[in-house]
C-alpha cells in the first residue's frame, strides 16, 4: 500500500504536465472539445473584436471550443499575469489560455519558460504558411521555434489625407520637413504603445546609414552612438507635433478621429489595410490614402502563444490552427473586415483557397503587396526596451 | 391586484433574506460581519501593499526589507509632476465643487430654479464617472460638439484648433470632469444635512436682520451644514486624488497622475515594477493623508476668518452677482453631464461625421448592431455582479440596523468613521496589494473576488442611504404591532420594511449604480477575466473609436439609471392606492 | 388567581434618578387614570407594561397580568394592547388587512373575513374593509385602530393620550366607545392623559403624578 501511494504521488505531477502531443491532431481535437479558451488580446478596436468573435463561432461550430476574448489595453498585462501565476505556483489552469503576442513580450515569456510548446509547426494549417517570404520563424530577431503561431502580417504604413497632402513623403527626413512646415498636423502614439515604439524604430532604421547593427543586442558601448540620430530627429520633430508634443494619442486607432476631424493630416499604422477598413466604418474620410518610405518600412508578424499553465492548451491550438485556415486568413485580409496581411503562401494553396484571396477588393487606401515594397527587419528587442525608457524620460514626463 | 403585488414583494424579500429569520443566532453577529466585509479587504490589501513596497515578495524570490523600491520611485523622473498633479487636481476639485454647491444652496435653496436642479440630482448622481468623462471629452475637445456647433460661423474654424484641452498637462479638464460629477454628491449630502439644521428659520431671521440671502446663509447655516458634511467632503477629496478611470480619459499622460502610474506599473511584465507600484501606493496613501491634513488646517483658517467676517456685521445685501455665478455654475455643470450624454447618443448612431459639421452626415444603427453581442454580455456580467453585491449589502445593512434597533445600540461617531474608511482609503493604495494577496493564496480570479471587492464600496453607500429613513421610522408602529401579537421578525417583515419600501429600493438603486461604476476593483481583482460595461468602456477609450465608446458609455449610464427609475416607479405602482405612502 | 393587571412596586429611573413609582391593582373592567404634566414619565409607565421601555430607562418591580408575571416577557407575548394618540394604522395595508393583522391566526379565510366585517359593523364602518386607511376621517381611523387592537384579544388595554388628537365632540364619542368595549370584554385599562375630562369619563381611580 505504501509503495502504491508513493507511485501515485510521483505520478501526479507527471499527469498534470502530460498534455496532448500537438502532432497527434485527432487527439488534440478530441481533448479540445468542450474546453473554454481565454484569449487575451488587445480590445481597443471594434474590427479586431468582431473578427475574434467570428473565430470564436468558427471553433465552436467545428470543434466545440468556446473562445472568450479577454480585452486588454496592453499585452504586457497578460504577461504579468502569467508571471504572477508562476510565482504563486498556479502551474495548472491559469487564467490565460492564449495571448496575442510578439516582440519583447514573446522574448520575455520564452526566456522565462512561461510558454507551452513547441506546437506551431505541428498545426495542420502550418503547411500553407509562407516560411520563406515572411518573417514567421523569427520574431524581432528571436527564434520562434514553434512557441508561437503566426496569424497576421503587419507593416508600417503612413496614413495621410490627400485633401491636405498632395504627394506621399519619401523618407523620415521628408516627414520632418513637412511637419516643420505644417506644425501641429502630425503625431504618433505615446510609447510604450507598440505602434509608438515602432515609429521610433522606423525613425532609427531610416536615419541610420547601416541599420544592420540593430540586428544585434544593444550594448552599453554602442547604444548612445547608434541612437544619437534618433534623438536629434525627435528634438527637432517634437515641437512641431500635434499639441506641441505635450500630449499623445494612446494608440494607433485613436489617431483616426484626429484625421477625421482634421486635427492632423498624417499618422502611422502597422496595418496596411486599416485605413481602408476605417473609411468603410465612417471613421476616416474617403480622401485618406497610405504610403511607405522609399527605403521600405518595418514589418513583423503577429502571433498567438499559449502560456505553460493553460488548462485548455488543446483548445488554444485549435484556435491557432483556425486562425491559419485560408478561410480565416482571407477574412482577415478583407479590408471590409480587418485588413490584416496574410501569413500564407499563395503558391501553397489550391485554386479554391486562392480564389478566396483573389476575390478580395483590397480597397482604395490599401497598397498592393508590390507597392508595400521592401520589408525592413525588426531590430533586436533590447533596442526597443531602452529606447522606450529613454523616450519616457526625454519626452514622456519632462514637459 | 394590490394585494398580490404586495405579497409577492414579501415573498421575494423573505426568500432573499433568510438570514434575518435566525434572529437569535445570526443577527447579533451581522454588525461584525459587515465590518469584516468592509474593512477586511482594505486591511488585507494594505498589508499586501506594505510588504512588496519594502522589497518583500517571497513568491517572486524577493526578500526584504529594503528601500530599493522607494529609491527607484524617487529616481523616476515623472514623480514630482505626478505627485503635484494628484494633489492639485484633488484639492482644486474639492474646493471648487464645495464652493459652488455651498453658494448654490446659500443663494437659491427654496426657489423654483433650485427645485428644478434638485429634480436632476438622482439622474446626475447615477451617471457613472467614466460615461460623464467621455461625454465631457466629446463636448469640450477642440473637435468636440461645442466647437462644432460654433464653427465655422462664430469661430471661423474649418479645422479644430491645436489646443490642448483634454489631457492637458495641468489636469484642468480632469478637475472639471470631477467637479461636475462630485457636485451632485455634495449637493445630496448638503440637502440631507439641511433637514437637521433649521435652515428656513435661520434664513428668515437673518433676512429680518437685513442680511442678503447668500451672506445670511453662509453666516448662520453653513457652519452647521459643514459640520454634517465633513466626512463626505473628505471622501470627495480622497476620491479625486486617487481616481483612475476619469484620469485615464481626461487626465494628462506626460506624466499621468500618480494613481494612473501605479496601475501602469502594476501591468508591467517586470516584477520589480510591482514593487515600484507598491511603494507608489504607499506614497499615494501618504499624499491623501497629507491632503486631508491640509484640508483640516484650511478648515481652521476658514473658521477663524469666518468668525471675523461674522463679527464685522457686513450684511452682503447686494449678492446678485454671486447668486448668478452660483446658478450659472450649477446649470453649466448639470448641462455638461446631460449634453455629454446626448452627444454620446449622437455619436453612437453617427455615420461619417466630419469637422465642423454640427451633426453627422447620416445616422445608422451599425455601431449598435456590431457592438450588440459584446454590450449584452458585458451588461449581463455587470447586472449579475451588481445585483448580487447590492443584495448582500442590503441584507447586511438591514441586519445591522435591525440589530441596532433590537439591541438598542446606536452607531457611535467612531463607528461612522469606520463606515467611511473604505471610501477615504485611496483605491490604488490597497487594491494592488489585495490582488497580490489573492494570487499568493491561490484564490481564483474572477467574479467572486470581484464581488467581494465591490462590496467594500457598495456597503457604505447602501448603509448611508438606508440608515436615516430606517432610524427615522416611528417605532410606535412596532409597539402597536407587538401589542397585536407580531414578533420582532413579524414587525420587520410585515410592517417596517413594507412601509420603508421606497427608501429600501432607493438604497438598492444606489448600491447598483455604485457597483456598475466600479473600474479599478473590477480590473485589478478580476484579472481581466471579468468584463463589465465599465471596464469595456475604459478599455475602448485607448482605441479612440468614438462610436463604440458612445455605445458602452450609454449602456453604462442606462445600467445605473434604470434602477433609480424603478425605485421611483415601483413604490408608486405598488402603493398607488395608499395615499399614506405615495408621497414620502 | 387574581384577575386583572397588577403593577407591583413599579419604580422607573432615568440615569439612576427616580422618575415614577406606582403600586396598584387594576381590576377587570375598570380604568386606572394616570394624570400629570408632560415629561413626567406617564408614557414610560405604559412602556413598562407593554415591554418597550426605551434603553435610557431602568425599572424595578413586577407586572402581573391575571396572576402571571409578564415583567420580562417579549412585547408580542404579553397580550397587552395599546392605543396611541395617533391611530398608527399601517399605511401599506387596507382597513381590512389592518384588522386581519390584529386578528389571531387560525380559522378559514371566510371565517376571518366574517370576523373583520363584524368588527367593522360593530363600529358602524361596515363595507370599509377595502378602503385605504389614509382616506378615512380622524374618528373613523380611531375606531378602526380600536377594533384592530380588540381583535388581537388583549388581556389588558393601555391608552397613551389616546383621545388627545380628536376634537371635542368626536373625543367624547370615541372615549365612550373605547370604555364600553373594554368593559364588555372585562379588560383592565391603564390610561395616561393630561385631560381631566378623560379621567372623569373613565370613572375609575385617578392617580396624579408630580403633584
Amino acid at each position: 500500500m505504501k509503495s502504491l501511494a508513493l507511485i501515485a504521488a510521483l505520478a501526479l505531477p507527471l499527469a498534470a504536465q502530460a498534455q496532448t502531443n500537438p502532432a497527434d491532431w485527432d487527439a488534440v481535437a478530441a481533448a479540445a472539445k468542450g474546453q473554454t479558451v481565454y484569449w487575451n488580446a488587445w480590445g481597443g478596436s471594434t474590427t479586431t473584436n468582431d473578427f475574434i468573435a467570428w473565430i470564436g463561432n468558427k471553433v465552436q461550430d467545428e470543434y466545440g471550443v468556446t473562445l472568450e476574448h479577454v480585452k486588454l489595453t496592453d499585452t504586457a498585462d497578460a504577461v504579468t499575469r502569467v508571471l504572477a501565476e508562476k510565482q504563486a505556483g498556479t502551474d495548472t489552469d491559469g487564467a490565460i489560455d492564449m495571448i496575442w503576442i510578439n516582440g519583447a513580450n514573446f522574448a520575455a515569456m520564452k526566456d522565462a519558460g512561461l510558454l507551452y510548446g513547441p506546437f506551431a509547426e505541428q498545426l495542420p494549417n502550418w503547411q500553407y504558411v509562407d516560411v520563406t517570404g515572411k518573417t514567421v520563424q523569427t520574431d524581432f530577431t528571436v527564434p520562434v521555434e514553434g512557441y508561437e503561431s503566426p496569424w497576421a502580417m503587419a507593416q508600417v504604413v503612413f496614413i495621410y489625407d490627400t485633401a491636405d497632402i498632395a504627394e506621399p513623403l519619401s523618407s523620415m527626413q521628408a516627414i520632418l520637413d513637412w511637419s516643420t512646415a505644417h506644425p501641429g498636423r502630425f503625431t504618433y502614439p505615446q510609447p510604450p504603445d507598440f505602434l509608438g515604439t515602432t515609429f521610433l524604430k522606423q525613425v532609427l532604421v531610416d536615419t541610420l546609414d547601416d541599420p544592420s547593427v540593430l540586428q544585434q543586442p544593444a550594448t552599453d558601448e554602442n547604444y548612445a552612438t547608434v541612437t544619437t540620430p534618433l534623438w536629434d530627429y525627435l528634438d527637432k520633430l517634437t515641437p512641431t507635433l500635434w499639441r506641441e508634443g505635450r500630449a499623445y494619442p494612446a494608440t494607433g486607432t485613436a489617431m483616426f478621429p484626429l484625421i477625421a476631424d482634421g486635427e492632423i493630416d498624417l499618422s502611422t499604422s502597422f496595418s496596411p489595410g486599416a485605413a481602408t477598413a476605417a473609411i468603410a466604418n465612417n471613421e476616416l474620410p474617403d480622401t485618406v490614402r497610405t504610403f511607405v518610405l522609399d527605403k521600405g518600412t518595418i514589418g513583423n508578424a503577429s502571433f498567438v502563444a499559449i502560456p505553460y499553465n493553460s488548462g485548455s492548451a488543446e483548445g488554444a491550438m485549435v484556435v491557432a490552427n483556425a486562425l491559419l485556415s485560408p478561410e480565416a486568413q482571407a477574412r482577415a485580409q478583407d479590408p471590409e473586415i480587418l485588413g490584416y496581411g496574410t501569413v500564407l503562401d499563395m503558391n501553397k494553396l489550391d485554386d479554391t483557397q486562392r480564389g478566396l484571396f483573389d476575390a478580395l477588393d483590397l480597397g482604395i487606401a490599401t497598397l498592393s503587396p508590390a507597392d508595400l515594397g521592401t520589408v525592413q527587419a525588426e531590430p533586436h528587442p533590447s533596442w526597443m526596451t531602452r529606447i522606450a525608457d529613454d523616450w519616457a524620460t526625454r519626452y514622456g514626463v519632462a514637459q | 391586484m394590490v394585494r398580490h403585488a404586495r405579497f409577492d414583494f414579501h415573498r421575494l424579500l423573505a426568500s432573499a433574506l433568510p438570514l434575518l429569520r435566525m434572529k437569535n443566532r445570526v443577527l447579533p453577529v451581522v454588525p461584525a460581519l459587515t465590518l469584516l466585509a468592509m474593512l477586511g479587504p482594505v486591511m488585507a490589501g494594505l498589508y499586501g501593499t506594505i510588504l512588496p513596497a519594502f522589497g518583500h515578495l517571497p513568491a517572486a524570490g524577493l526578500v526584504g526589507p529594503n528601500l530599493h523600491a522607494f529609491r527607484a520611485l524617487a529616481a523616476w523622473p515623472g514623480l514630482p509632476r505626478s505627485v503635484t498633479l494628484s494633489l492639485t487636481t484633488g484639492l482644486a476639485m474639492t474646493a471648487i465643487a464645495l464652493t459652488l454647491v455651498m453658494l448654490l444652496v446659500a443663494g437659491w435653496s427654496g426657489t423654483k430654479a433650485f427645485r428644478a436642479l434638485e429634480r436632476l440630482l438622482s439622474p446626475l448622481l447615477s451617471v457613472p464617472h467614466a460615461a460623464a468623462a467621455f461625454g465631457l471629452a466629446f463636448l469640450i475637445a477642440p473637435s468636440g460638439w461645442v466647437a462644432r456647433l460654433l464653427s465655422p460661423g462664430a469661430t471661423g474654424w474649418t479645422n479644430p484648433p491645436d489646443w490642448l484641452i483634454v489631457q492637458d498637462p495641468w489636469g484642468l479638464t480632469m478637475t472639471l470632469g470631477l467637479v461636475v460629477k462630485e457636485m451632485p454628491f455634495l449637493l445630496l449630502m448638503t440637502l440631507a444635512a439641511l433637514g437637521q439644521t433649521d435652515a428656513v428659520r435661520a434664513r428668515s431671521i437673518s433676512a429680518a436682520l437685513g442680511y442678503g440671502r447668500t451672506t445670511g446663509w453662509l453666516k448662520t447655516v453653513f457652519p452647521r451644514v459643514y459640520a454634517q458634511i465633513r466626512l463626505p467632503v473628505y471622501v470627495v477629496l480622497a476620491y479625486g486624488m486617487s481616481v483612475v478611470d476619469v484620469a485615464l480619459i481626461l487626465g494628462p499622460n506626460t506624466p499621468p497622475p500618480l494613481s494612473v502610474q501605479i496601475v501602469k506599473w502594476m501591468g508591467e511584465p517586470d516584477f520589480t515594477a510591482r514593487l515600484l507600484a507598491a511603494s507608489a501606493a504607499l506614497l499615494q496613501l501618504a499624499l491623501v493623508v497629507s491632503a486631508l491634513g491640509l484640508w483640516c488646517i484650511g478648515e481652521l483658517v476658514f473658521s477663524r476668518l469666518g468668525l471675523v467676517w461674522i463679527n464685522s456685521g457686513h450684511r452682503g445685501a447686494r449678492d446678485a452677482p454671486i447668486r448668478a455665478f452660483a446658478l450659472t455654475g450649477g446649470i453649466l455643470s448639470a448641462l455638461s453631464v446631460l449634453l455629454g450624454l446626448i452627444v454620446l447618443a449622437v455619436w453612437s448612431f453617427a455615420g461619417y461625421w466630419g469637422f465642423p459639421d454640427a451633426l453627422p452626415d447620416t445616422f445608422n444603427v451599425k455601431t449598435w448592431l456590431r457592438q450588440g453581442d459584446g454590450v449584452l454580455s458585458a451588461l449581463a456580467e455587470t447586472a449579475l455582479i451588481a445585483s448580487v453585491v447590492t443584495l448582500i449589502a442590503l441584507i447586511l445593512t438591514v441586519g445591522c440596523l435591525e440589530a441596532e434597533y433590537r439591541h438598542r445600540r446606536t452607531l457611535s461617531q467612531r463607528g461612522l468613521w469606520l463606515l467611511y474608511l473604505p471610501l477615504l482609503m485611496p483605491q490604488t493604495a490597497f487594491l494592488p496589494g489585495l490582488q497580490s494577496l489573492l494570487l499568493n493564496v491561490g484564490a481564483d480570479v474572477g467574479r467572486m473576488p470581484v464581488m467581494l471587492a465591490h462590496l467594500v464600496f457598495v456597503l457604505p453607500y447602501v448603509f448611508l442611504s438606508l440608515a436615516d429613513p430606517f432610524r427615522a421610522w416611528d417605532t410606535r408602529n412596532a409597539a402597536v404591532a407587538a401589542a397585536l401579537g407580531a414578533g420582532p421578525d413579524g414587525v420587520l417583515w410585515r410592517v417596517r420594511l413594507p412601509m420603508l419600501l421606497r427608501p429600501v429600493l432607493t438604497a438598492l438603486a444606489v448600491g447598483l449604480s455604485v457597483s456598475v461604476g466600479q473600474y479599478l476593483p473590477t480590473l485589478l481583482i478580476g484579472g481581466g477575466r471579468v468584463a463589465t460595461l465599465t471596464t469595456e468602456a475604459v478599455a475602448l477609450s485607448s482605441g479612440g473609436d468614438r462610436r463604440a465608446i458612445a455605445v458602452y458609455g450609454l449602456m453604462q449610464t442606462g445600467a445605473a439609471l434604470v434602477p433609480f427609475g424603478l425605485a421611483l416607479l415601483i413604490p408608486a405602482l405598488v402603493w398607488r392606492n395608499r395615499k399614506g405612502l405615495s408621497h414620502g | 388567581m387574581v384577575k386583572g393587571l397588577t403593577l407591583e412596586d413599579i419604580a422607573i429611573f432615568k440615569g439612576g434618578q427616580p422618575l415614577v413609582a406606582l403600586d396598584r391593582h387594576i381590576a377587570p373592567g375598570t380604568v386606572l387614570s394616570v394624570m400629570g404634566p408632560s415629561g413626567i414619565g406617564k408614557s414610560t409607565l405604559l412602556s413598562v407594561v407593554t415591554g418597550t421601555l426605551p434603553p435610557a430607562f431602568t425599572f424595578t418591580g413586577r407586572v402581573l397580568l391575571d396572576g402571571a408575571d409578564i415583567t420580562h416577557l417579549s412585547p408580542h407575548r404579553r397580550m397587552v394592547g395599546i392605543l396611541f394618540q395617533d391611530d398608527l394604522l399601517f399605511p401599506h395595508l387596507s382597513v381590512g388587512a389592518n384588522l386581519a393583522f390584529g386578528l389571531r391566526p387560525g380559522g378559514s379565510r371566510a371565517d376571518r373575513n366574517a370576523q373583520i366585517a363584524q368588527a367593522l359593523e360593530e363600529v358602524e364602518l361596515g363595507g370599509f374593509a377595502d378602503r385605504d386607511p389614509a382616506t378615512l376621517s380622524g374618528g373613523q381611523k380611531a375606531r378602526v385602530a380600536l377594533m384592530r387592537m380588540l381583535l388581537a384579544n388583549p388581556c389588558a388595554l393601555m391608552l397613551d393620550e389616546a383621545f388627545s388628537r380628536l376634537d371635542t365632540t368626536l373625543r367624547a364619542q370615541v372615549r365612550a366607545l373605547v370604555f364600553a368595549r373594554a368593559r364588555d370584554r372585562a379588560l383592565p385599562v391603564l390610561m395616561v392623559t393630561h385631560d381631566a375630562e378623560d379621567a372623569a369619563a373613565a370613572g375609575g381611580e385617578i392617580v396624579n403624578l408630580g403633584v
